[in-house]
């Protein structure tokens, strides 16, 4: 029997103490990084292939939504490929799975810049997901290529956002509800983050200015469906003119089913919704959707030659039942503005590309896209649809022509109340 | 007025979507101990089972009348598979079962996702389960009725079953004492089998009910089961009526809360009283006298 | 005696091992990329050391470490905000609202936070123990208590979209202790400080487990009510596991925000908690080592499988936790003995009980059971 036993970790702990104490430590905030530092980018473009990484959920809860936006980006690249590809070079595509979860998102980016040397990524989705990657873009000094619509109040220079701002959606929807609808009062439902609090905080002063009355804010955890009998009913005994919907995948199901059985309708409360695409719509059910409003940039029905090509090649390469949406149509668009931008710098380099972005303009199936080199997100064309019973959405209003972007909502006075993030706005 | 007759009803709804849940868990976890993390996942498969028969079956009521005992069916038999190969191994490694069952529900929920896709699919409620019935002016939504309906009748049923049949004695027995029951010459292993073939059909049962008001996918289970196993635990293990009064509860305090505060509140504010009174009282709201010390 | 002293040599061999490896070939062989992963992986490797304490020899299934990993990393997370913002200054990312919580006033100071980081996890840890171990609530009910807390807790982040973060959580750190993060040597130096943490916390396990206390610990696991008439109070003996088990998880969440970069109420709920459990399990539970390199083992091959099969990986991780834990619930290192005892079935010699069978928490008494049946 052991009786007397010596302290065995005395020698180790002192180890792993010496080893940190004689660790050389780097820079100090304030001073200039190490030579080492800055790493230059290893991308090659010495051969005739240029790397770019795809960088989407394709597990968890988010693949839903994530696969099918890989599934445009693939078609892009099949298609400029075929075309010849980006100066002359074949686009060779790295993938990854960000398993929708933000820290596998952060470290699958930093592979894809490190290890892989890519002269670009494209993907993300959910706004956890964007904030993640982006320190990793900003340190590594990487593009970023973000297709879906978010919450707006950032300007990343090493993002892309090729999805829609506040200004391009939420502002137009509100517009419409005003004018179009007649709507003097609202009611603001939403899944308990990012995007819908912040949307709701730019309506509220939207709201103060026009004299429109906010009669009930209320949000729902993501993925949850709890408590969506209270939300209904709080919405029905709220006698609001309509119903201004920020609730994002599941929670939707419930929400519309409810809303549908208490007796509410499109006719009598309209509910507009700016997270139901087409691929949601059978999800939710077409019965309980048909006659409510969306507000995107693009749907399938868009009629254009550039959209009826790219809505045959996708359902030529899915299928007949493929359909398309606004996050699949910014993602495709994505890769042909990379394009774009790449062939107006007649070089790969991030700086370069940064430097030619201003102006870059692509005819894409929602219409004519032009980047703004300032923000670096681009001027978009406002759509609001309505769910028809075959479960596509028409187009029943339409900015008539692209907006500018502005994520920070500078040129709209009453957003002065809203605080806004310091580093971008 | 209507507000508050409005938020019961929510409660109540609630409530019943957790009793149909929790139910299948009151025989699995009080008869055996065993806590079945895959239980989610035959609500899972019960769900499916509605989708598929509608694929058959072009009325959405005939489907529906179909798919409540066929799911109650395929759950079962999924039940009496994962009793069969994996927990009759573990019954005396109650928190290995846990894990065990946590890996059979991934690997599920994977099934699911490789075999009907990623998206929710659809399943349609036939008409007569749309729209509502208005009492005092408040709509009473005919889909959760059925539910509440549902959650009831299936109480009285496994009630009766417990307490008024050979089987139920059976089960009864063994809940109270294993050893005593083999004593008497109770087949105790064969009553597990079967005890978990209904607990996990009333799983495949609940996921039909559930297409009604939430989305079918493939992680529809996981969605509630925490919630489930704490209506167990705190309606006191192996107790029908506790799991009753402690669904009910839940539900009702819920809406309270999520009318008072907000939704998202709500739940915090719910799992933490929840965490409370089983820190007050670790028994439950009803216990089985037994012999241990706990 | 000698063989005590050749056993210490065969430890302090390992331990020298294990030090050439962590601190040697590591940091040489790898790139930046894939030392800043291993980094990553250490932090959790802590939380799997603080498991097999709990779990592994104190028979407490703790289903909700991802409150305690959370707890520390939203600390740390905080006070990297607030270093970043300046004296006085306000996080970027609160947009709507008036001025800095004053919880989050308490974590500005280096000191404050370092302190805090392991005295508000471990309080609450001592707290929610005294409480449930006091009344007895042991096995199933504990776990599903601690997932409860844990999922209580994701769900309160998530519904904070203005003071901590919402699901976004909190990101975008520039530097840790005045030093820049976008400095490769500074990156290195965090991994060094990760890899010197998990070995100082294995040792303290090593030396706990060798203690009075371990023993006591152990018995409490096998025999709870034993232990309580020989006079001992199981509560306090478990509490202090758990309370250390929290602290463990806590300093492995506060080092995961600089090294990954983001802490998100996606790392802290139901799921990720019980994922902590995998490795452990895989690993050997009730062994010293067996956590961590069972938790090192499963985070490598989730990242490389799942670069490269994205279904495969979850097949797998779900086959792992049935296989592992329902017929190697001593880890895959009670491989060759199971092998043995099973092949060893149809012979009449009575099967000797191997170190693993002592270490098993439940299984101790489920396998004799079945050999009684079988004679």
């Amino acid at each position: 029997m052991p009786t007397l036993r010596p302290p065995t970790f005395a020698l180790p702990l002192t180890l792993a103490a010496l080893m940190i104490g004689t660790s050389a430590c780097g820079s100090r905030v304030g001073e200039e990084t190490a030579a080492s530092g800055e790493s230059a980018s290893c991308l090659d473009t010495s051969g005739d292939t240029v790397k770019i990484g795809l960088l989407n959920s394709m597990s968890g809860t988010m693949s839903i939504s994530e696969t099918t936006v890989r599934r445009s980006l693939e078609l892009a690249v099949e298609e400029i490929n075929a075309a010849g590809g980006v100066l002359d070079k074949q686009l060779e595509v790295v993938t990854e799975d960000g398993a929708s979860e933000p820290t596998v998102f952060a470290e699958r980016a930093t592979k894809l810049i490190q290890s892989d040397c890519v002269a670009a990524v494209f993907g993300g989705w959910t706004s956890s997901s964007r904030k993640a990657m982006l320190p990793v873009f900003e340190d590594n000094d990487a593009l970023l290529f973000y297709p879906v619509q978010y919450e707006g109040l950032e300007a990343s220079d090493n993002i892309f956002y090729t999805g829609a701002t506040t200004n391009q959606q939420i502002i137009p929807a509100l517009d419409f509800l005003k004018d179009e609808l007649g709507a003097r009062s609202l009611f603001l439902v939403g899944s308990d983050y990012v995007f819908p609090r912040t949307a709701n905080a730019i309506i509220k002063a939207y709201a103060e200015e026009h004299g429109i009355e906010i009669v009930g804010e209320d949000y729902e955890p993501l993925g949850s469906v709890e408590g969506i009998p209270t939300i209904v009913n709080r919405v029905q005994s709220s006698g609001a003119d309509a119903v201004f919907n920020t609730l994002n995948g599941d929670s939707n199901v419930s929400f519309f089913t409810q809303y549908a059985n208490v007796g509410l309708a499109a006719d009598t409360m309209p509910v507009l919704s700016v997270s139901i695409a087409e691929e949601e719509v059978p999800g939710v059910g077409v019965e309980e959707l048909a006659g409510q409003y969306t507000a995107w940039n693009y749907y399938q029905t868009v009629e254009s030659a550039e959209n009826e090509k790219f809505v045959a090649a996708f359902k030529a390469a899915y299928g007949d039942d493929a359909v398309t949406s606004d996050p699949m149509e910014a993602a495709y668009t994505s890769l042909y503005l990379w394009k774009g931008m790449v062939e107006a710098a007649e070089s790969f380099a991030v700086g370069d590309v940064q430097d030619a972005a201003d102006g870059v303009s692509f005819d894409a199936p929602e219409g004519s896209v032009t980047v703004n080199g300032d923000n670096h997100h681009i001027a978009k064309t406002a759509l609001i649809g309505q769910i028809n019973p075959a479960g596509l959405i028409d187009t029943v209003w339409s900015s008539g022509e692209p907006i500018e972007p502005d994520p920070c909502l500078e040129d709209y006075a009453w957003a002065e109340s809203i605080e806004k993030d310091q580093t971008y706005c | 007025m209507d507000a508050v007759l409005g938020q019961l009803y929510a409660g109540i709804s609630l409530g019943s979507v957790l009793l149909l849940i929790a139910l299948g868990l009151v025989l699995t976890f009080g008869q055996m101990g065993v806590i079945n993390m895959a239980h989610g996942e035959f609500l899972m498969a019960g769900a499916y089972t509605a989708f598929v028969v509608q694929q058959v079956f072009d009325s959405a009521g005939l489907s529906l009348l179909i798919a409540l005992p066929l799911s109650f069916l395929v759950g079962g038999l999924l039940g009496v598979l994962l009793e069969v190969t994996l927990i009759s191994r573990l019954y005396s490694r109650p928190l290995d079962t846990l894990l065990v069952t946590w890996g059979v529900s991934l690997v599920l929920q994977q099934l699911a996702r490789d075999l009907f896709g990623a998206p929710a699919v659809e399943v349609r409620a036939p008409r007569w389960l749309q729209g509502n019935v208005e009492v005092f002016g408040t709509p009473f939504t005919t889909g959760r009725l059925f539910i509440v309906a549902l959650a009831v009748t299936s109480v009285a049923v496994l009630s009766a079953v417990l307490r008024f049949t050979a089987l139920g004695r059976r089960i009864r027995a063994v809940v109270q004492s294993r050893g005593l029951a083999e004593t008497s010459g109770i087949d105790s292993r064969r009553t597990d089998r079967i005890s978990f073939f209904i607990g996990s059909g009333l799983a495949g049962m609940a996921g039909v009910a559930l297409t009604l008001i939430a989305s079918t996918q493939p992680y529809m289970g996981q969605t509630y089961i925490v919630d489930a196993f704490l209506v167990v635990v705190a309606g006191g293990v192996g107790q029908v009526r506790g799991a009753v009064l402690a669904a009910f509860g839940l539900g009702v305090l819920q809406a309270v809360f999520a009318y008072s505060q907000s939704v998202s509140t709500a739940k915090v504010l719910l799992l933490l009283v929840v965490i409370a009174f089983l820190q007050l009282r670790p028994q439950g709201l009803f216990s089985v006298r037994t012999r241990s010390l706990v | 005696m000698t063989a005590n002293w050749g056993r210490r040599a065969g430890v302090l061999g390992a331990y020298a091992l294990a030090l050439a490896l962590l601190f040697g070939a590591a940091p040489l062989l790898l790139t930046d990329f894939r030392l800043r992963l291993l980094a990553q992986f250490l932090c959790l490797a802590m939380v799997a050391v603080g498991i097999g304490l709990a779990w592994g020899s104190g028979g407490m299934l703790t289903l909700g470490q991802g409150l305690f990993f959370g707890l520390g990393a939203y600390i740390m997370a905080i006070h990297l905000q607030l270093a970043d913002a300046g004296p006085g200054g306000r996080p970027a990312f609160m947009v709507t609202g008036s001025g800095v919580p004053w919880w989050w006033e308490l974590f500005r100071s280096p000191v404050t936070a370092v302190l805090g980081i392991v005295a508000v996890p471990g309080l609450l840890a001592l707290l929610l123990g005294l409480g449930v171990f006091r009344r007895r609530v042991k096995g199933a009910y504990f776990a599903i208590l601690s997932q409860a807390s844990a999922a209580a807790f994701a769900l309160l982040l998530i519904s904070q979209q203005n003071s901590i973060g919402g699901s976004n959580g909190l990101s975008s750190f520039r530097s840790f202790f005045g030093f820049t993060l976008a400095d490769p040597v500074n990156r290195r130096m965090l991994y060094f400080i990760a890899a010197g943490v998990l070995v100082g916390m294995v040792a303290t396990v090593h030396q706990l487990r060798r203690s009075r206390y371990g023993e006591l610990l152990t018995a409490v696991r096998d025999g709870e009510e034993r232990v309580r008439f020989l006079g001992y109070d199981p509560a306090l003996i478990k509490v202090a596991a758990y309370a250390l088990a929290a602290v463990f998880a806590a300093v492995g969440g506060a080092l995961f925000v600089p090294i990954v970069g983001i802490i998100s109420p996606n790392s802290v709920g139901v799921v990720p908690s019980i994922g902590f459990l995998i490795g452990v399990a895989v690993g050997g539970r009730a062994t010293l080592l067996g956590p961590v390199l069972g938790s090192l083992a499963v985070s490598y091959a989730g990242s490389t499988l799942s670069e490269n099969f994205e279904s495969v990986w979850i097949y797998l991780q779900g086959l792992l936790f049935v296989l592992v834990v329902a017929f190697l619930p001593a880890g895959v290192g009670s491989m060759p003995g199971v092998l043995r005892r099973w092949g060893g079935r149809r012979d009449p010699a009575p099967v000797p009980a191997g170190p693993a069978l002592v270490d098993d928490p439940g299984p101790a008494s489920a396998v004799p059971a079945v050999h009684t049946g079988g004679a």
